[in-house]
């Protein structure tokens, strides 16, 4: 099954005609993803390696049948391309764009849950379901297809656990970037929701970082409401407190929001936090009796 | 982006907050000057990056020009909490009878702006939070729907405010308030305290302001209150050259690309026995110029001994990365230890060329552990 993207999935790409938006628009495609269409407003007629180019999400949703819209576009304007694609009826919105600003994922966050309609990101690296879908600027060749679920908020550090998992032989259902803003469209629990549901996913990997309180919320729902074994990492136990440490939402504020806590909050709950990455891989085989 | 007190007293007028009126000085003879401008006994502050200013003994009383000249001479200059102080805020003294604490707070986890009000201030509002939680309101406005009457009512009958031109002006300034925090974009406007005077007017007598960065590009007037001087100089050689770093205090210097990648890199030095010297994230584009900017901020900084590249290739490309490290080092002559660990795309091209180019200095590792393992040995032997 994997979630989020699979074989289903129809992608338009806002921003295709951009270089960035073009060479992951054309990655995505070489991977098997069926890029449908690209949207630049204004460029409506043209194409990109024969992906049709619409002037709206809309007109793609209609003439190319896109169910799924990827956000390649910069952050000025990825607030006002985010809504687009939420009203023109895609059912996953996935914004990679890197520092739109925060107020705006306020008003986005709230117009978005009262919908039928799921975002993820912004700032993310989009998401990827070995074998079958790549949504987004994921290296997919490090991944092969299995059977666990990978969460996290973090890009690059997400590409290294995976690859440190496949070294041990196991493969991934879906890779699931929710980005690293301090609101974002989608939370870790979101995402654990959607693995704990799919028949494909036998456990979860959930990496977390410095700043706010999602891995403190997911613990809680791990325990809960998850029959699916969750090993999680933490990156920034050595992080200065009041420092934005790449991430926009990876900052300490006062005493709340460290990595120590966070390790704690999930640790009283029974779930197991890796110290380094590849330790991290290493918990996750020895739950899979590999 | 944190705003001084006195750019924070700006903002506030302009959103029409009541202020006393001040004056900023550099030197002690232009804190005489504003005193005598504004007549009477005057307050002279320490304008700080940082809180504790008061006991640190950076706000002080002064009943003249003269003794105003004197209280800025001795503040000027100081060390509070590692900030040194360069500019004084001289401000007309204020009587206070009462006070109170006003603010708005962007919260992350509720992901709606925050109002907490109460009749308890000038003091930690930690401190009121967790020994009189019932004295202080907590109120979220839906960001879709903004600020109504309502809540500015809520906030006053809530903290037990009966004067009704007491609840009259707290109400209008929380209202102003939150027009500030929404047509700044701001993650946190604070007033501690929000005094009233023995004459029954509401003014702020502090402002603590902090700014979304990442809005910054619609807001040129914020963006030009960064203080340069006020930053590390590291720090500030890197936001010249949009380079994303954060001074730290060890020995190797940590360049990844990604901030959680990086994070974890720095995390992982310290696991095998060394200290990181700085966080520094080439982001997504990562192409040589970027990498070449990003090893002239390291090697600026005298501590470090050897430097580890761990790069994990999405859109960052590890080709590209190789050629940048060829590239500075062919330009900077670096003789530190580099130790590079290269994966994800064009991977093996980058170590293509990293082990054609046979520098000496030059140390390509497999795994992050490995390579953090190495960088920390080398350090330790340089």
């Amino acid at each position: 099954m994997a979630i989020l993207v699979d074989n289903d999935t129809r992608l338009v790409v806002q921003g295709l005609t951009g270089s960035e938006g073009r060479f992951h628009g054309l990655r995505n495609r070489d991977y098997g993803t069926q890029v449908v269409a690209g949207v630049t407003p204004g460029k409506g007629g043209q194409d990109v390696d024969d992906i049709p180019v619409f002037d709206t999400v809309s007109d793609s949703v209609r003439k190319a049948g896109a169910n799924t819209a990827m956000v390649f576009v910069p952050a000025p304007y990825a607030a006002d391309a985010m809504y687009e694609a939420i009203d023109a009826g895609v059912g996953t919105v996935v914004c990679i764009t890197e520092g739109v600003p925060a107020h705006e994922m306020l008003r986005i966050h709230a117009h978005v849950s009262s919908r039928d309609v799921r975002l993820i990101g912004p700032n993310c690296p989009g998401a990827l379901s070995p074998g079958k879908a790549n949504v987004g600027i994921i290296p997919a060749e490090i991944f092969r297809e299995g059977a666990i679920g990978l969460v996290s908020r973090s890009g690059t550090l997400t590409y290294q656990i995976g690859h440190e998992l496949a070294q041990l032989g196991l493969g991934n259902s879906t890779i699931v970037g929710i980005g690293g803003d301090p609101v974002v469209g989608s939370s870790f629990v979101d995402v654990l929701a959607l693995f704990e549901d799919d028949s494909q996913t036998e456990q979860v990997v959930m990496v977390g970082e410095i700043g706010g309180d999602e891995e403190e919320k997911a613990a809680e729902f791990i325990e809960s409401q998850m029959s699916k074994p969750v090993v999680a990492y933490i990156a920034g136990f050595t992080a200065p407190p009041g420092k934005t440490m790449g991430h926009a939402g990876a900052i300490i504020s006062g005493s709340s929001g460290t990595a120590q806590a966070k390790k704690e909050a999930l640790e009283g709950r029974g779930i197991r936090v890796g110290t380094t990455p590849t330790e991290t891989a290493e918990l996750v085989a020895e739950i899979a009796g590999r | 982006m944190d705003l001084y007190e006195y750019q924070g007293k700006e903002l506030f007028a302009k959103y029409g907050i009541p202020v006393s009126e001040g004056r900023l000085a550099l030197q002690p003879d232009e804190a005489r000057a504003a005193a005598e401008e504004l007549g009477g006994a005057v307050v002279v502050k320490a304008q700080v990056l940082t809180g504790g200013r008061g006991k640190a003994g950076g706000i002080k009383l002064a009943a003249t020009p003269a003794e105003a000249d004197e209280r800025a001479a001795e503040i000027l200059g100081m060390d509070i909490r590692g900030h040194i102080v360069r500019k004084v805020w001289i401000e007309r003294a204020s009587e206070i009878e009462r006070e109170y604490y006003l603010s708005i707070a962007f919260d992350r986890s509720a992901k709606k702006p925050l109002f907490m009000f109460t009749t308890q201030g000038g003091v930690d509002i930690e401190e009121v939070a967790a020994t009189h939680p019932e004295a202080l309101v907590r109120l979220h406005v839906d960001p879709l729907v903004g600020f109504q009457p309502w809540h500015g009512r809520r906030l006053v009958y809530g903290a037990g405010i009966s004067d009704p031109s007491e609840q009259k002006q707290v109400a209008a300034i929380a209202a102003k308030l939150y027009e500030a925090f929404i047509g700044c974009e701001a993650m946190l406007t604070e007033i501690n305290p929000l005094i009233v005077t023995p004459h029954g007017e509401v003014r702020a007598l502090d402002a603590k302001f902090s700014v979304d960065d990442n809005a910054l590009f619609r807001h040129p007037d914020l963006a030009e209150m960064r203080d340069v001087d006020a930053t590390d100089p590291l720090e500030a050689l890197a936001r010249e050259k949009g380079v994303t770093y954060v001074k730290l205090d060890g020995e190797v210097g940590v360049l990844g690309n990604g901030a959680g990648l990086t994070m974890g890199t720095v995390d992982v030095v310290a696991f095998v026995g060394g200290r990181a010297a700085d966080f520094c994230d080439l982001g997504g584009g990562g192409d040589a110029e970027g990498v070449v900017d990003a090893l002239e901020v390291i090697t600026r900084d005298p501590q470090v001994r050897s430097i580890f590249f761990n790069i994990f290739g999405g859109i960052t490309r590890c080709d590209e990365v190789a050629r940048g490290i060829l590239q500075a080092l062919e330009r900077m002559g670096i003789e530190l230890p580099i130790v590079v660990r290269l994966d994800g795309t064009n991977a093996d091209e980058g170590r293509r060329l990293l082990r054609e180019a046979d520098a000496s200095n030059l140390h390509v590792e497999e795994t992050m552990l490995e390579g953090a393992r190495r960088a920390v040995e080398l350090a330790k032997a340089t």
